[in-house]
């Protein structure tokens, strides 16, 4: 059935950048047991970044492919310190307070970022110049582009390099150590300062290339698509269980494929009552029941598992 | 002196937990620390290592000084902790375990220790891929104890090896030490079982609500009445 395949297709690329998105939560958790909640935003601002430097890259006459190499390289250039500055001015000072405390600046952090965001970018709906025009693919009766394809193979390169990093790496190490015990690390020579604020640095530059993908993508950037991004990366992340990375990869692919299959199937399920604009709720409807189900997660530890 | 602290004092909110102890320990030597629960042992030895700040006093380490040298500097100096308790990764495996002892080493090679470490503790290199969260107590303390040692300490504090473990375990332990210690490495223990701790060491420390109230050799310590009286059970 051709609706199927359009689904699943249309769910894996939506999924797979719900997924490097959600990487970014689930290091962050992993390590300091903090929601960053303005992690979301760090990825719209990616995304507004791209929009610039497409909008300049129209003005000026330039081809499609130095204009995405520029719009990466912008976007990580601006993302990675915002990540860092976030950590070092936000977060560091309160690591020793009560857990509420980080909670609440997590959250002023991410309306601040907002609201820079629309005195920037201004608060309008920006459609990003069509300079990248992807051509049509069919795959058996479903269509999608070399566009889409060129994303869903970044994201899962990148989720591969990922899964390297962490597990080969001196610094992978380091954040794995940490991730269990502070003070254990630092006993092993880890500085642990730096540690956090390279897994910060990490989930921004992934950030920042969902958000160059996800506006390319949908075509459209917003001040504050990044809060529901943010939301839905944050429930994929709890989902493949909050701390884990390659559950938030399974978190990240899984819903995507649950809202896609979903919202294509509503109409024909509900008779027509409900439509496929009800799709936000079904990524919260997911929230919703693997808290109550299944809190730790698909592939989360319990929690007496850390160290 | 490798490692020297003055008028060391630490405390917790504004409870002094260590009040002005000096403490030194010469290159080769094996000291003891001994006292009774509560005395202050084991927030000696995190002072030392970096994880707890200094309220006073000052102190060096192979002549630098060290009250603001943080944690992860100390250990790539050479000043090695094993926590009480153990403190092993246990979501890591042994090996992985003992690649991170020497994660401050720039130098030499790693799997030729790990390899010497797997002769010193063969049941670790029989379960070198199992996470070690699954390990015994008696193996978690040989892990800690290897992990250690990869690191090539210079200095090796060493808080209460022996806490909960079986005879048989307590001896390979101590054995290690007394290895561990023949082979140059200089080391600080602290231990409940006192009479172990003065056997093997040369010199020692006694803390009581957070002072050292007495020191010297530690044949001499063993002879001492008040000694004999509180902490040997006679
Ligand atoms: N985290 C902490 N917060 C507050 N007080 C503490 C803390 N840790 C230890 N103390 C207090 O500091 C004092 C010294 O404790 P410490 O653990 O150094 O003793 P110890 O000599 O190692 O004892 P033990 O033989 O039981 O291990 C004790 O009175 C203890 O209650
Ligand atoms: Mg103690």
């Amino acid at each position: 059935m051709d609706t199927l395949l359009q689904q699943i297709i249309n769910g894996l690329i939506q999924g797979s950048l719900y997924a490097i998105v959600a990487l970014g939560y689930t290091m962050v958790y992993g390590i300091l047991e903090l929601i960053n909640f303005a992690h979301g935003d760090v990825v719209m601002v990616g995304a507004l970044v791209t929009y610039t430097v497409f909008s300049f890259a129209a003005a000026h006459g330039m081809s499609a492919g130095p204009a995405l190499v520029l719009a990466v390289a912008a976007s990580i250039v601006v993302c990675v310190p915002l990540g860092l500055f976030i950590e070092r001015v936000a977060y560091r000072p309160l690591r020793r307070a009560q857990r509420l405390a980080p909670l609440i600046t997590a959250i002023g952090v991410s309306i601040l970022v907002e609201y820079a965001a629309a005195l920037i970018w201004s608060k309008q709906y920006l459609s990003l110049p069509e300079l990248v025009k992807p051509t049509p693919i069919q795959i058996g009766g479903a269509s999608t582009s070399d566009l889409q394809i060129a994303i869903l193979l970044i994201s899962l390169l990148m989720m591969g390099g990922l899964l390297w990093l962490i597990k080969y790496t001196r610094m992978g190490k380091a954040m794995r150590a940490t991730a269990q015990s502070h003070d254990l690390a630092g006993l092993m020579g880890v500085n642990v300062d730096q540690v956090i604020a390279f897994t910060f640095a990490l989930g921004s530059a992934l950030g920042a290339i969902a958000g160059v993908m996800q506006i390319l993508y949908y075509g459209i950037g917003h001040y504050l698509m990044g809060f529901m991004l943010g939301l839905k990366a944050f429930t994929a992340a709890v989902l493949g269980g909050i701390g884990n990375v390659q559950g938030a990869m399974l978190g990240g692919l899984l819903l995507g494929l649950i809202e896609s299959l979903a919202s294509g199937y509503i109409g024909d399920l509900t008779g027509g009552v409900l439509g496929s604009n009800y799709r936000d709720v079904f990524a919260f409807l997911v929230l919703v029941l693997v808290l109550v189900l299944r809190p730790s997660g698909l592939m989360g530890q319990k929690s007496g598992d850390r160290a | 002196m490798l490692l020297e602290a003055a008028k060391l004092e630490v405390a917790y909110g504004g409870i002094r937990a260590v009040k002005g102890i000096d403490i030194a320990v010469d290159s080769g030597e094996l000291v003891a620390l001994i006292g009774a629960n509560g005395a202050g042992k084991t927030t000696t030895l995190k002072a030392l290592a970096g994880m707890l700040p200094w309220t006073a006093g000052h102190g060096s380490f192979d002549g630098k000084p060290l009250r603001e040298m943080p944690l992860h500097q100390r250990v790539r100096q050479g000043l090695v902790l094993v926590p009480e308790g153990r403190g092993v990764f246990a979501r890591l495996s042994i090996a992985e375990n003992l690649d991170m002892g020497a994660y401050a080493r720039r130098d030499g090679d790693i799997a030729a220790d790990m390899e010497r470490m797997y002769a010193l503790f063969p049941r670790l290199k029989d379960r070198r891929t199992q996470l070690a969260g699954t390990l015994s107590g008696g193996e978690q303390q040989m892990l800690a104890m290897a992990r250690a040692l990869m690191a090539r300490p210079r200095l090796l504090m060493l808080d209460e090896p022996s806490m909960g473990l079986a005879p048989m375990v307590v001896e390979l332990i101590f054995k290690t030490i007394r290895d561990v210690s023949a082979q140059g490495v200089t080391i600080l223990l602290v231990e409940q079982n006192a009479r172990l701790a003065l056997t093997i060491s040369q010199r020692a420390y006694v803390m009581e609500s957070g002072l050292v109230t007495l020191s010297g050799k530690a044949s001499d310590l063993l002879d001492n009445p008040k000694v004999r009286a509180a902490y040997l059970g006679e």
